[in-house]
């Protein structure tokens, strides 16, 4: 049972590296879907984890911490949208201008306010999402195979984890089984159609637009609150591509986006995990190369060997209601 | 919705509506500075006293402004083809790559050979490595934007594969290449200055900054009085259009991509051959992405291309004497200066033009006293 205890150890750590690429992969097919590209979820990830440890600090809870860092990148969310709606800019510049302003802003002020390059001090307890311990923990993590699995896996998580993974089935229902799902869509694929039937396409993109900013805004705020309890510049560290990427890669579906961003996540321990290690034949593991698994792996997609990844029609595409 | 805006007077969309743009970024940014507790003012004398004060200063901003001319041209090049190339920041790693195998495996070459070889080597290696999204494009109709920000990374894996595993020096602990052997450098102006009995102090600033004016200056000439430049930026224009007039678009995307990536290579011969002279982990540190900027802030255009860099090499020479001044005001600000010229001058470039616009049509329609 060996082997079964150290799998359920890489996938659990990977499972919690797939969180903040789960929750911004979901962040950016809302968007998507509506017609807005959206390139700079990897700002954003930054200002979360930025906006969401300065008020944990400030404040010593981890709401107030949340709820700032959601509003932060909200804020950020509704710059792109702005642009990319009413001033009918080029999407991808007013992505790049976001990762730009985003990276050197956070570093910036986190350098001016806590005068360690940039970093926070380690937040206290009570200023991070701690892990929840299920019932009856000890007593099932004895059972063999279900015990790890419960022990490790299921209990045991912080309750943005949780969240990400009820995001996921909500994202899906609601694009999938509501008016606004539908209409959202049909606004990512052909808004003249959606603007004909008297519905507003500005309306929905920004809606799109906050709902996107909320949940790449918790992805900062887990990578912030739970995963380390500080913040430190640049400490996304392509995140926000990655889930990009998984995006791409799982062709704007919610639960191709999950099982894609668990893949990445899973990819990224066992590159942790193989660090240093020798193996027959090979020699020592080349670690880049499973790092950069998933960007090729979506090079790969994109050029059609295998399968096709088509994106909705719309995205990227300003809406220009005189035509 | 919306009354149609009568077109503005030339002089206005050329240089006013830009100047305003700008200044919007540099405005926003000086709030940022004031929120943070320092006076931007004093901020900006100190930076344009490091940037220009002395020579030494001088040096380093046309240093650094060359490597910004040239990814500037790649980024911009692409722009009249209709094309967003976010991986100048890759390609100007590769071919980095490219001038280093060179010269380090061409010792053979005499004299100033060597530089020739790793110059057209770096311009090669660039020029490859953005083929392969280029290629994507045109044929496999994969989006751009999305492969050379994958290719970026995966420039990254490879980069440090090859310095920490293969191209170290035995027995080093840093991920870099042995020296190259001097004539493969750039020769640096206070050397050659020296010959001629003139004394500049000792900065990285060398011979490639000529190599990027001529680049400047063949970007113009290309794009504009060749057939081929007609060709790029009809497809950029209308893709459609340009089918119905006989030019192939999947020609343009490749060949744009081509010396895009050929153009994000003078980068490396800029920071390995005239500076470094060995190759070093992350050498680009973002300069690929300043090229985005400095291309929207230019207009394109490769005058607008070189004055851009310029003030960005200023930026980024005062901006180091800025943080040693001013602790508070870390080189980061020079990242939020870049995104909010990005933002001001890409972005939201018609955000000004309305009211400029009736700005310039109430002044003009004022009756004569």
């Amino acid at each position: 049972m060996e082997w079964f205890d150290a799998f359920i150890v890489v996938f659990a750590s990977g499972m919690r590296l797939a969180i903040p690429l789960i929750l911004a992969c979901v962040a950016g097919l809302w968007s998507e879907r509506s017609g807005v590209v959206d390139i700079g979820l990897e700002g954003k990830i930054l200002v979360g984890a930025f906006a969401s440890a300065a008020g944990a600090f400030f404040s010593g809870s981890a709401w107030v911490g949340l709820a700032v860092g959601v509003a932060a990148t909200v804020l950020f969310s509704l710059i792109h949208g702005y642009a990319s709606i009413d001033q009918r800019a080029n999407q991808i510049v007013s992505g790049t201008a976001i990762n730009m302003v985003a990276d050197g802003l956070t570093a910036l002020l986190g350098n001016a306010i806590w005068q360690q390059g940039g970093r926070t001090p380690q937040l206290p307890p009570e200023a991070q999402f701690r892990a929840i311990a299920w019932p009856f923990e000890p007593e099932i993590a004895r059972i063999p195979i279900l015990g790890p699995i419960y022990d490790r896996l299921i209990s045991g998580n912080d309750i943005i984890t949780y969240v990400a993974f009820l995001i996921v089935p909500l994202t899906w229902w609601a694009l999938y089984r509501t008016r606004f799902g539908l209409r959202l869509r049909a606004v990512g694929e052909n808004p003249a159609a959606v603007d004909t039937a008297g519905i507003s396409v500005r309306a929905l993109r920004y809606s799109a637009v906050v709902i996107c900013g909320v949940l790449v805004g918790l992805a900062g705020v887990y990578l912030a609150l739970a995963q380390t309890g500080y913040f430190q510049p640049h400490m996304s560290a392509g995140r926000g591509f990655i889930a990009l990427a998984a995006l791409v890669f799982a062709k704007w579906r919610p639960w191709p986006a999950l099982a894609t961003c668990l893949l990445f996540g899973f990819l990224d321990a066992v590159a942790i995990r193989m660090q240093g290690m020798e193996l027959p034949v090979i020699g020592p593991v080349p670690v880049q190369a499973i790092e950069a698994l998933p960007y090729v792996l979506t090079v790969v997609l994109l050029a059609g060997f295998i399968g096709k990844a088509i994106p909705p029609r719309a995205s990227g595409i300003p809406y220009v209601k005189e035509r | 919705m919306s009354a149609p805006l009568k077109p503005l007077p030339q002089w206005a969309d050329v240089a006013l509506i830009p100047l305003v743009n700008v200044a919007a970024a540099f405005l926003i940014s000086g709030l940022v500075v004031l929120a943070i507790g320092e006076n931007p003012l004093e901020a900006v004398q100190i930076l344009i006293t490091g940037a220009l004060g002395d020579l030494e200063g001088v040096g380093f901003t046309l240093y650094y402004a060359t490597s910004f001319i040239f990814t500037g041209l790649a980024v911009a090049l692409c722009f009249h083809a209709g094309l967003f190339n976010i991986g100048v920041e890759g390609q100007a790693y590769i071919a980095g790559l490219g001038a280093a195998l060179a010269a380090l495996h061409l010792g053979f070459l005499p004299g100033y050979g060597l530089a020739v070889a790793a110059i057209v080597a770096a311009a090669v290696f660039g020029a490859a490595f953005a083929a392969i999204p280029g290629y994507l494009q045109a044929y496999r109709d994969s989006h751009i934007v999305i492969t050379t920000i994958m290719f970026n990374y995966i420039a990254s894996a490879i980069m440090g594969y090859l310095l920490v595993n293969v191209m170290r020096v035995p027995g080093q602990m840093n991920a870099e290449t042995a020296q190259f052997p001097p004539n493969a450098w750039a020769p640096q102006f206070h050397v050659i200055l020296a010959h001629f009995g003139v004394q500049w102090p000792v900065t990285p600033f060398n011979l490639s900054f000529l190599l990027a004016l001529a680049a400047a200056w063949v970007v113009w000439l290309l794009i504009w009085r060749t057939r081929l430049g007609y060709e790029i930026r009809t497809v950029g224009a209308n893709p459609t259009a340009a089918v119905y007039g006989g030019i192939s678009p999947k020609r343009v995307v490749i060949v744009s991509t081509l010396l895009s990536g050929a153009l994000a290579g003078g980068m490396a011969v800029n920071v390995i051959l005239g500076e470094e002279h060995r190759l070093i982990l992350e050498y680009t540190a973002g300069f690929g992405f300043v090229g985005i900027a400095v291309a929207l802030m230019g207009r394109a255009h490769p005058v607008g291309i070189i004055l851009a860099a310029i003030l960005f090499g200023m930026l980024y020479q005062g901006g180091a004497e800025l943080a040693f001044d001013k602790p508070k005001i870390s080189r980061d600000m020079i990242v939020v200066i870049q995104g909010l010229v990005v933002l001001f001058a890409g972005a939201l470039e018609h955000m000004f033009r309305r009211p400029v616009a009736t700005l310039l049509a109430r002044r003009t329609t004022q009756p004569p006293i």
